[in-house]
């Protein structure tokens, strides 16, 4: 791509790509913007009038935001901490030489690829269920009183379901990530003297620095918008325990039939998404240089 | 400090055996060069010295107590690679002065130290720069500071040079070199490049398949080589090797002169060969010459200064009579 030639035919060549790719985005982005200023409601329909701020100012006001805010950013922060931390570990443990590697690895990944919506019910009735689960029998067979998940800790529960389905992705970047160190250095630092814990924190751990930020990033994208989990579980309840913005838009645009507010509500998450990206990007973005 | 004994040391990977018994000793304030061609067992042999590999069977003792068991941390010894396996997060100053920091020295001390070293080793400008942003040849410095400011009991060497660029290499053969002048501790360097050898080692240790070949000084193992695979590998060029006929005049199996010690002349002489190649390097004249019927390679021979030889030439050949090695069937030398 040296020439001024070839640059300009590479332009050309990616504008297709490009123009649908923008496309893609912009015209719902601009839908959705268009609505959030309209009266809409599915149950009077023909009637929509021009809104103003009215929707943004009835979604912010509502007492349900702010749970929602705080939720999301409860389950977001709990996911990235225990598939970062978990991930970490599971990394370092499959790249030892074991038995049965492969196979090993297979499974570790294999929770990646059951559909969101089946793995939380799954938990839900097989694993959660204080009456047929299997936590609750063996809680009853220690002697416990089984404890009723999503009554009790709703939205750790979610974190729970949510964390195992994210751990394997975690496992696999970091595992190809500690595959990369050059064995030498860690050689070099046992010869230093560094014992197991000094090698981790001085040597293993900022050469994944990278790839921890690449996991953080990527998984931030996906878990402000985590959905089916929340809807075939416990439905944002009880109360707004486990609503996030995803789901409080849900309620506004199909539960309560009001695209407008809905509307109002998505391009707010947006922008709050937008200041979460920024704000990590910020913040971890010193790592990325090294 | 710093005395190496290796005693009937063996390493097997799996079924193939690198290291088959060996016995070595390394006396303190040596400078000792493990060399032999690639894949010969040197890097192993070090190792298996650091720690970082397990011996099979054996015993490594340093400083007179046994070390066969101890970790790579206790047994004082500081190691340079061969990718040099600098910490690439760090800057220089943290990179030499991790070892003192994994000692827990306190700060002032280890200050101390890393400005020394840096000083010692021109590195003071870079301190603050990452490994990334250092030339090879200040890698390689960096490396070494990361080893001195730990004042081991010895130090390893495993080909730290084979990753710079000749003139470099030069340089750096000659700091390593007045390193050990200054320091007088032990150092144990492993290279396949036997002029290394030759220009900087007390004790050459020359390996061939996990087998000592030779133990000896530069010179010794330049004038009276033990083997043939030992005449081959030490000199530069390589000693000239013929057998049948003109060997058995010798009364030897093979027999071999090194370039240097044949005489050239355009009239008269022993052997009588056509010039090949001639590689005139202005202080030496290096000839390949061809159809001597001593053996099928061509026969290397070193002329002095400007000679005016040239390719298609008739020349002929002397062998100084006391330079001459002779080897038996077995490639052994004949004494
Ligand atoms: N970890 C290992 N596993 C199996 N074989 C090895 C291992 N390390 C070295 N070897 C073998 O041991 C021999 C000697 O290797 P090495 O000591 O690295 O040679 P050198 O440094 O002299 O080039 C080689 O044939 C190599 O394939
Ligand atoms: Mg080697």
């Amino acid at each position: 791509m040296a020439t001024q030639h070839s640059r300009t035919a590479a332009r050309f060549m990616i504008s297709p790509a490009v123009i649908v790719l923008l496309g893609w985005m912009l015209i719902p982005l601009g839908m959705t913007i268009y609505f959030s200023f309209l009266f809409y409601n599915l149950l009077q329909p023909g009637q929509e009038s021009f809104a103003g701020w009215m929707n943004y100012r009835f979604f912010l006001t509502d007492p349900s935001f702010l749970d929602a805010i705080q939720n999301t950013l409860l389950l977001v922060g709990g996911v990235l901490v225990i598939t970062s931390v978990g991930g970490i570990l599971l990394a370092l443990l499959l790249d030892q030489p074991i038995w049965g590697q492969g196979i090993v690895r297979i499974l570790v990944i294999a929770p990646f690829f059951v559909m969101p919506t089946v793995s939380a019910l799954v938990w839900k009735n097989m694993f959660m269920n204080p009456v047929n689960g299997l936590f609750a029998f063996f809680a009853k067979n220690l002697g416990f009183q089984p404890i009723d998940f999503f009554a009790h800790v709703p939205l750790a529960s979610i974190i729970g379901i949510v964390s195992w389905q994210w751990l394997p992705f975690a496992t696999l970047i970091l595992l190809t990530a500690v595959q990369s160190l050059d064995s030498e250095q860690l050689e070099a630092a046992e010869m230093d003297g560094a014992g197991a814990l000094n090698r981790f924190f001085y040597i293993i751990l900022p050469h994944l620095a990278r790839a921890i930020t690449v996991v953080i990033l990527i998984q931030t994208i996906f878990l402000l918008s985590i959905f089916a989990e929340i809807l075939v579980t416990t439905n944002g309840g009880p109360g707004t325990a486990t609503t996030n913005l995803t789901f409080l838009v849900y309620i506004q645009s199909l539960l309560q039939f009001d695209v407008g507010g809905g509307s109002a509500g998505g391009v707010i998450a947006i922008i709050l998404a937008n200041i979460v990206a920024i704000f990590l990007m910020r913040m971890i973005g010193k790592n990325l240089d090294i | 400090m710093g005395r190496i004994t290796l005693n009937q040391v063996t390493k097997s990977f799996g079924d193939v055996n690198v290291i088959p018994p060996l016995d070595l000793e390394i006396d303190e304030g040596e400078f000792v060069v493990f060399v032999g061609p690639s894949g010969c067992g040197k890097s192993t042999l070090l190792r298996l010295i650091a720690g970082l590999e397990d011996v099979t069977s054996g015993r490594i003792d340093i400083d007179g107590q046994d070390a066969t068991a101890l970790p790579p941390a206790k047994r004082q010894l500081a190691m340079v690679f061969q990718s040099y396996a600098l910490y690439p997060h760090m800057s220089v100053r943290k990179n030499i002065a991790f070892p003192l920091k994994m000692a827990k020295m306190d700060k002032a001390e280890i200050d101390r130290r890393v400005g020394n070293a840096a000083k010692v080793l021109n590195l003071s400008d870079y301190i603050d720069r990452r490994p990334g942003q250092l030339s090879g040849g200040q890698r390689q410095r960096v490396a070494i500071g990361r080893a001195i400011v730990r004042e081991p009991a010895a130090f390893l060497f495993d080909e730290p040079l084979s990753n710079l660029d000749a003139a470099l290499r030069v340089g750096m053969r000659l700091e390593i070199s007045e390193l050990h002048n200054r320091l007088k501790t032990t150092m144990v360097y492993v290279t396949h490049d036997q002029v290394e050898a030759m220009t900087m080692a007390d004790k050459i240790v020359v390996l061939n398949a996990g087998v000592i070949e030779q133990v000896g000084s530069p010179l010794e193992l330049y004038r009276s080589p033990r083997n043939t695979f030992v005449a081959g590998f030490i000199g530069s060029p390589k000693m000239n090797l013929f057998g049948e006929a003109e060997a058995a005049k010798h009364n030897a199996a093979t027999m071999g002169v090194r370039p240097e010690h044949i005489q050239v002349s355009a009239e008269s002489g022993d052997w009588k060969g056509t010039v090949g190649v001639a590689e005139h390097l202005g202080s030496d004249t290096f000839f390949h010459v061809h159809d001597t019927g001593l053996a099928d390679d061509p026969i290397t021979v070193r002329a002095g200064g400007e000679v005016s030889l040239h390719n298609g030439d008739t020349v002929y050949l002397t062998p100084e009579a006391d330079k001459v090695h002779r080897f038996d069937a077995d490639g052994a030398r004949i004494a």
